[in-house]
């Protein structure tokens, strides 16, 4: 049983589960204010006989101090997340040594191309894997989201990753994780009734490693072999 | 050209000969009545939706187990009683659907906004009354609709309650075929119903006062009314363009969602959430009102800051306007734009913040009533406050990548609607009973009711918010397929025994309503002693409201006022020796 | 104008402590829902600007798919429309219920409500007749909600000349085509069915009066509206 984010898999985990710590005592300040003051309320001033409420309309300044503080804590809050935003899903933010992989979504299944020996995308010699998703750790990675039928939504939560698959259009997610292991990819977006099965190993490998794994893929791919299942 | 008017006009009163059965009841032009039967209609739809919700409650905690009493769904639904993939889907779309189109938005709007506008405002009935008649007639033709989508080949939507194309548009991806079209025919249909209200609901607002009920005596439930009726005109339409579309490319095959032959995707998501957001605020502020006014009541002293709550509420609906692309942040929209749909987001916190401060400062000090609508106002306030607080966390692009599409939102929805609007709903409805039937709801079980509820629903919500950042995705059939879903299977378990319980403890409340229509304490005239308008009439009020015109004349939340003597309260409608009759403004006539 | 006085509104009296918007409620009624058609039509339209600029083609000229002086000509009769719909309010205003009377000293006989309001119906019901044959010439042409149908004239020409046809969009060029305009039409339809109506119950039976000419005013709000909705619609979808 877990009760709170995933184990962090990425460079994105760092910021964003700082922030959303942050958060989380800001509004459980807010939320312990509020709730303190109701029951306490509840409890003092409850109704007894003989007792009249305090008449007043209202206080201009009691006002004025509870709108200006969530407003600047807001503006805050905004210019931080906006820094991290752009960081994480700014198209320019896409590392330029970034490895690109394209990731294809349909019903229910996710098609996975890798680059071959010459390292690009779009090339004879790309080879594609279904239902696997094989990345080196430390090393920026690019996918490339397309979609061949409906919205799908490619999400990792260990890497705090997720961005739709959209059909008619070309999107571009980076990210780069931090741990090696066996994750999973699902679907975020309710795609049709096999939403819930539409989902991938993911493979984090030491660089050496994944340069093993596409030789053998590459070779495999050029025997004539198929995807690995 | 004013005085002869009003002459001609107060003779013109409220002698209604006696009518048959189904004028009354049926085929009524009474606001009063179409109200009622707004409340028994959409309290139906809420108890579908509540079935829908525990059929989906059973698959999440005990996926791919015979349900009970699943064996009298049709095998092409539950094999055997086993919900199928195909059916969870359309469980979850159309209790969303049902949900919010068909139970909260007409208890909210459909309900209150018809019984109170006119009550409140000491008008005798709303504008068009016709146009409200078939307003509520036009919201049933929806809701039936709606509901033979179960019984059509395919059955209904499988594409969520917000219908993402091109799934929805697709029949050949979704698998659906009638079920589309009728929900599209459907929301048709009931936009219209809406539009015809709400239209109604602003006229009335705006000619239709009585004497001495200036803007700012309005009571804040018939403002927030008035703001979301405003909303409701301009953002109904908006989806109904979106649905028209969408039934076109189901039927006519039309391409405006098929990015296959050119059309956009993300078209339809930018059209539902132009609408969507301000339904959002269609589905709260009414339920803000309301507990403002009830929580002036139970605390008997004058809402804190009345006119920063009619500014807030204002605020909310206007921002509303320009936060749609917060649904769409991971959608592939244009990044820039997100950072300005968050900063806009983040804004709407501010107004929140001031309603609920504002309704702990009218708690602050006063003489605390903690009868059912009372408690249930509480339960708003301090609801409310988690639902609001946790959309924060979505607000801020970072951190809603991880939560964004998982539980947390579903978490965070229910919080609002359910911890927001539905508690509000249990707040007054028994607050408005006595008007609506003459009798009281039973305070006792009216009490069990909210404690057992409160509990549960918080025990069922709360936990949401963990899985949720687990990483549970919405909408999926069965968590256990994940590896890292699978940890936190006990606490679906959890979530799934605590919904059955709270479903369960809503019998208590469709008991005491149905109960104290016949068996019901008499209500005395003033139960609440509160100053409302409609409190000067008998319990239930009569058609036509008042014989004449009354005056008003001081606002709506002059409680324990020094004025009001031994009492507490004073009443907008009681003349003290000092008050002078306000003066009748001009009919205006045709042509100006 | 200080006409008026007995003018009750529908149902009960109104007693605006503030004069609200100084319009009686079916106008101020009609103005809101005008309002929502306003949002009604913004859906519509903007989701064709949106879709006529993400589009991965040009779009079809207009007059290669459509008969652009028949629909302009159509335009100048829902024009004619909203004159006569003045003239039909203004009649009324000064109390002329006749149909037609003759003026000492002038050839053309002066027209009173029910000859404007008449026209007004006639050539709203011709648009409407028009838009209907210009439909049917487009299906058959080929020219269809879905695109252009498989073997008709219109997609042999785009087979030819697939610049000038907007073969490649022709799908979303139906789409937003029919569906915009047919809901214009729509509109057009209705408010000369409810012409028909008042003519029947309340102009002929002469109900209207310089003092109360709600109906009138009301439905000749929506009416110019309709008309205002129309000259977009043709100038974006007929002419760029």
């Amino acid at each position: 049983m877990r009760w709170w984010l995933p184990d962090a898999g990425s460079t994105f985990a760092g910021p964003i589960d700082t922030m959303f710590l942050a958060i989380l005592i800001l509004t459980g300040i807010a939320l312990v204010l509020v709730e303190v003051g109701v029951v306490t309320f509840v409890i003092r001033y409850r109704a007894r006989p003989g007792r009249k409420a305090f008449y007043t309309h209202g206080s201009t300044r009691a006002e004025v101090i509870w709108t200006a503080i969530p407003a600047v804590t807001m503006v805050a809050l905004g210019l931080v997340s906006n820094h991290y935003w752009v960081l994480i899903k700014d198209k320019k933010s896409v590392p330029p040594n970034a490895y690109h992989i394209g990731v294809h979504a349909k019903q229910f299944e996710w098609q996975i191309t890798y680059p071959g020996p010459d390292g690009k995308l779009g090339t004879s010699d790309d080879f594609t894997v279904r239902n696997q998703l094989h990345v080196p750790v430390n090393e920026p990675v690019a996918a490339e989201l397309s979609s061949e039928d409906v919205i799908h939504s490619f999400f990792v939560p260990e890497w705090r990753l997720k961005q739709d698959a959209v059909p008619g259009m070309h999107i571009i997610a980076w990210f780069q994780a931090t741990k090696t292991g066996e994750f999973e990819l699902g679907c975020a977006e309710l795609c049709g009734m096999g939403h819930y099965k539409m989902r991938a190993r993911v493979f984090v490998h030491t660089p050496e490693e994944f340069k093993a794994w596409l030789t053998q893929q590459a070779a495999a791919q050029g025997a004539g072999g198929g995807g690995s299942e | 050209m004013t005085s002869v008017a009003h002459k001609t006009a107060e003779t013109h009163d409220a002698h209604h000969a006696p009518m048959s059965f189904w004028r009354k009841y049926i085929f009524s032009t009474d606001h009063k009545i179409i109200g009622i039967q707004f409340l028994f209609v959409s309290l139906f739809f809420l108890l579908v939706g509540g079935l829908l919700a525990m059929q989906i409650r059973w698959q999440l905690g005990f996926p791919g187990k015979p349900m009970p009493g699943g064996g009298i769904l049709p095998e092409s639904m539950a094999a055997g009683g086993v919900i199928l993939p195909e059916y969870y889907v359309q469980l979850v779309s159309m209790h969303g659907t049902f949900m919010v189109f068909f139970a909260i938005m007409p208890l909210l709007v459909g309900v209150y906004a018809n019984f109170l506008i006119p009550l409140k405002l000491g008008a005798h009935d709303m504008a068009f009354p016709r146009i409200n008649m078939a307003s509520f007639w036009l919201a049933l033709l929806a809701g039936l609709i709606m509901t033979t989508s179960f019984f059509v080949p395919n059955g209904p939507i499988r594409s969520g309650w917000t219908n993402y194309a091109p799934l929805a548009a697709r029949p050949d991806l979704s698998g659906v075929t009638v079920g589309q079209m009728l929900w599209c025919v459907s929301i048709v249909v009931l936009g219209l119903s809406s539009v015809m209200g709400s239209l109604n609901y602003i006229t009335t607002v705006i000619n239709h006062r009585a004497p001495g009920m200036t803007w700012f005596r309005m009571p804040l439930s018939v403002w927030a009314l008035f703001i979301t009726a405003i909303l409701g005109v301009l953002a109904l339409p908006v989806l109904q363009g979106a649905a028209i579309m969408l039934l076109f490319d189901n039927v006519l095959g039309t391409h405006f969602f098929d990015p296959v032959a050119g059309g956009q995707a993300l078209l339809w998501q930018h059209l539902f959430w132009f609408f969507g957001h301000p339904e959002v605020y269609i589905l709260i502020l009414p339920a803000m009102g309301m507990v403002s006014d009830i929580i002036a009541n139970g605390s008997r002293k004058p809402i804190f800051g009345y006119h920063s709550m009619v500014f807030a509420i204002i605020g909310i609906a206007f921002l509303g306007w320009i936060v749609w692309g917060h649904h769409m942040f991971m959608s592939g929209m244009n990044p820039t734009l997100g950072s300005t749909f968050m900063v806009s987001t983040l804004l709407i916190a501010v107004p929140s913040a001031v309603k609920v401060f504002n309704w702990l400062g009218t708690m602050w000090r006063g003489n605390l009533h903690l009868h059912v609508p009372m408690l249930n106002a509480i339960g708003f306030v301090s609801m409310f406050t988690i639902g609001g607080l946790s959309g924060i966390f979505m607000a801020a692009t970072p951190v809603d990548i991880p939560i964004h599409d998982t539980q947390f939102i579903v978490a965070h929805i229910h919080y609002v609607l359910f911890g927001g609007s539905l508690f509000a709903l249990f707040a007054a409805i028994p607050y408005w009973y006595p008007k609506m039937f003459g009798r009281m709801m039973h305070e006792g079980i009216g009490k069990l009711h909210f404690w057992l509820t409160f509990i549960f629903y918080n025990l069922t919500f709360f936990p949401m918010h963990i899985i949720g950042m687990g990483g549970q995705m919405r909408r999926i059939y069965d968590p256990t397929v994940y590896d890292f879903l699978k940890p936190q299977q006990p606490l679906n378990v959890f979530i799934s025994y605590a919904a059955f319980a709270l479903f369960t403890v809503q019998a208590l409340f469709v008991f005491n309503f149905l109960w104290s229509l016949k068996f019901g304490k008499k209500a005395p005239q003033n139960p609440w002693n509160d100053n409302g308008m409609e409190w000067s009439l008998p319990n239930p009020a009569p058609h036509g409201n008042w014989e004449r015109t009354p005056n008003v004349y001081r606002g709506p939340y002059e409680f324990s006022s020094p004025e009001a003597g031994d009492k507490d309260f004073l009443p907008q409608f009681v003349k003290l020796p000092t008050d002078r009759d306000p003066v009748p403004a001009p009919v205006p006539a045709a042509g100006h | 104008m200080t006409h008026g006085t007995q003018v009750l509104d529908q149902m009960r009296p109104p007693f605006p402590a503030e004069p609200g918007a100084g319009v009686y409620s079916s106008k101020l009624g009609m103005w809101v829902f005008l309002a929502s058609d306003v949002m009604f039509f913004t859906a519509l339209i903007g989701s064709y600007i949106v879709l006529r600029f993400g589009a991965p083609g040009e779009w079809a000229k207009p007059s290669a798919v459509l008969n652009v002086p028949l629909t302009a000509f159509n335009t100048f009769l829902l024009i004619c429309s909203s004159v006569s719909m003045v003239k039909a309010y203004a009649a009324i205003q000064d109390g002329k219920k006749y149909f037609l009377r003759p003026v000492p000293g002038k050839l053309l006989r002066d027209g009173g409500l029910k000859f404007w309001l008449l026209v007004t119906m006639i050539c709203g019901a011709g648009f409407v007749g028009v838009q209907l044959i210009e439909y049917f010439k487009l299906v058959h042409h080929g020219f269809t909600p879905a695109g252009f149908r498989e073997g008709s004239v219109l997609a042999e020409h785009a087979a030819t000349d697939p610049i000038r046809y907007g073969a490649a969009v022709a799908g979303l060029y139906g789409s937003t085509f029919f569906t915009m305009t047919g809901f214009h039409g729509f509109h057009v339809t209705c408010g000369v069915i409810s012409m028909t109506y008042l003519y029947f119950t309340k102009v002929l039976p002469e109900k209207y009066s310089p003092q109360d000419y709600r109906g009138i005013e009301v439905i000749g709000l929506y009416w110019h509206f309709v008309d205002l909705v129309w000259i977009i619609l043709f100038t974006i979808v007929y002419l760029i």
